[in-house]
């Protein structure tokens, strides 16, 4: 393994005849350097903290608060009204504008490396361009999800805690709950993949930004200005629907099932990774 | 060794760089001249892989960047345009280039020490001078201990005393075998450390020749001021002898003489008999030999008298 520091293994270079010789102990690039480097560059800038830090709160917390406010107007609701609370929907209410922040974020880590020139020097140390796409998105992913599921357990028993009070809690074992906490944090993290590969397309944090908010969040209003049936037959393709069936209980009977909606999101999100590392390795940078 | 061999780069209809060929020896500085715009920047993206060449290859130790597997061991660069994330601290940005190779940490610190940074190195790249932008710049140059530096105007933005640092440690590199290539458009800045000068204008090769040569040149080509009382018939004189040209100087009791040495002039005007008050060859600075080269191929020529 070329991580070995001593004595001398596979991973050390040494000039061969005619070439100018390496220094002592030079080592080559790999994948598991380049993601130890864009950890490090994951965790030294501020925006990171910032936005991992709103995404959390808003997953953990946005559940439990829907929760309070729902029970303090129990009495005020109607029965059909009451049957319609959905215990777990409600408590992973937050992943919807969770992924808002990790999307500002997975463009930016990219997008911020374009701005400011620093995708130079990125690409200057890895000329083979693509193992920075690669350990990008598992560095951030793997983050983002591991936050993730974690405020989304918080958000799920926090929540159930305050439904208690008017008996409507479900437990961990109910139907479909364990599936759509981790669907909740799975949804979240590939729509922070789907963001750093449209930062990589666009190399810009603005046109980023604002492409992966059109995608989501303003295509769906928008297709209901077409008429009913073809709404209908579109709107299950819609990323954002198929994406977060898989994070929802109780799904619109329109869209597909959670895990095939959630599939069809992932082949969108791959496909967009692709045409991202097409260009990143085509593109003069 | 830099090796670029028949490199040309078209951006849509623009001719960045064309049909470009030289070769950048190690062991000297390398002085990379020209006037802004006129590909320098471009060529040195080519040679590191950053853009592609349309055609013509450019290599480092006799392979491409791109298929270098260290390839900050081998070379160590720096852009002109500033290329750090500037929300990052210095150390964090170097740290994050050092890991790419397995660099220790140590290395990020002695680097960090030798541009002097050492006192800002955890502060935010946003808040540094341009100056200090410049020795981060160098720092991650030097990371990789590497045999080929390559620096696009390196003096920018620096004070007489940053230069004359850079100055000096860019000749200790080359004394240690390095190659060493570095840009810039004003000739003061590379005349005292490069022994070997290539000149481009308007993406192509106008010189390539060791600095004492162009020096040589340069002075040979130096105008000589010829004052007399019948500057007509001195003018036929030297003309007729085969000076290139002879143009009256702007006080008009003068002329400057291109092209014919003061001994020439002298016998010329002996053969013709004519009187001389004074026969001057003047000096001509390398600034003024390099303008003068390159002054066809500025890309925005200021218009009308100027000129």
């Amino acid at each position: 393994m070329s991580t070995v520091q001593s004595p001398p293994s596979a991973g050390r270079l040494t000039g061969s005849a005619g070439a100018p010789s390496l220094p002592e102990g030079a080592r080559q690039v790999t994948l598991v350097r380049v993601l130890r480097s864009e950890w490090t560059k994951l965790w030294s800038l501020r925006s990171t903290r910032w936005s991992f830090a709103v995404a959390f709160i808003t997953m953990a917390g946005l559940g439990p608060l829907i929760a309070f406010f729902e029970m303090n107007r129990w009495n005020q609701l109607s029965l059909s009204d009451r049957l319609l609370i959905d215990p777990i929907d409600k408590s992973l209410g937050g992943h919807y504008f969770a992924q808002l922040a990790i999307g500002v974020l997975g463009v930016l880590v990219i997008s911020g490396e374009y701005g400011t020139g620093q995708i130079r020097s990125t690409l200057l140390a890895v000329p083979k361009r693509l193992p920075v796409l690669w350990a990008k998105i598992l560095v951030f992913s793997a983050v983002t999800f591991v936050l993730m599921i974690i405020a989304a357990f918080i958000g799920f028993f926090a929540a159930n805690a305050i439904f208690t009070q008017h008996h409507v809690n479900v437990g961990i074992g109910a139907p479909h709950a364990l599936r759509s906490i981790i669907g909740a944090a799975l949804y979240v993290t590939f729509t922070g993949i789907l963001c750093t590969a449209l930062g990589t397309i666009v190399r810009a944090t603005a046109g980023g930004i604002s492409s992966f908010v059109v995608i989501l969040f303003v295509l769906p209003p928008v297709l209901f200005l077409l008429p009913s049936s073809l709404h209908d037959s579109i709107n299950p393709y819609l990323p954002s629907v198929a994406g977060a069936a898989v994070a929802t209980a109780v799904p619109d009977p329109h869209t597909f099932s959670p895990w095939g909606g959630f599939a069809l999101y992932v082949g969108y999100v791959l496909f967009a990774v692709a045409v991202a590392a097409v260009l990143l390795k085509t593109r003069d940078a | 060794m830099i090796e670029v061999n028949h490199v040309s780069k078209r951006y849509g209809d623009r001719v960045a760089v064309e049909d470009l060929t030289f070769t950048v020896q190690p062991g000297v500085v390398t002085g990379f001249l020209g006037p802004n715009g006129a590909g320098k920047s471009t060529t040195m993206r080519l040679i590191l892989g950053l853009d592609r060449p349309s055609s013509g290859t450019a290599t480092v130790a006799g392979r491409s960047y791109l298929d270098l597997r260290a390839p900050l061991h081998e070379v160590g660069a720096m852009l002109e345009a500033r290329a750090i994330h500037t929300g990052r601290s210095a150390r964090n940005h170097l740290l994050a280039l050092a890991q790419t190779h397995g660099i220790p940490d140590r290395r990020v610190d002695e680097v960090i020490d030798i541009v002097g940074l050492t006192g800002v190195a955890r502060k935010r790249v946003g808040s540094f001078s341009l100056g200090m932008g410049q020795r981060l710049g160098i720092a991650v140059a030097l990371l990789g201990d590497p045999h080929t530096v390559i620096l696009d105007e390196p003096a920018n933005g620096l004070d007489p005393e940053g230069i004359r640092w850079i100055r000096t440690l860019l000749m200790e590199l080359a004394r240690e075998g390095r190659t060493v290539f570095l840009s810039s458009h004003l000739m003061s800045e590379i005349q005292q450390s490069a022994e070997h000068l290539i000149v481009i204008g308007r993406g192509r090769l106008i010189e390539d020749a060791p600095m004492a040569d162009f020096v040589t040149r340069a002075s040979a080509d130096a105008p000589v001021r010829v004052r007399g009382p019948q500057l007509t018939a001195l003018a036929e004189a030297i003309l007729a002898a085969g000076a290139v040209s002879v143009e009256p100087e702007p006080e008009g009791d003068a002329l400057r003489v291109q092209g014919l040495g003061a001994e020439q002039i002298g016998e010329a005007v002996a053969a013709e008999r004519l009187v001389l008050y004074e026969l001057t060859p003047l000096q001509v600075t390398l600034e003024e030999a390099f303008m003068s080269l390159t002054h066809d191929s500025i890309e925005y020529q200021p218009t009308g008298a100027a000129t």
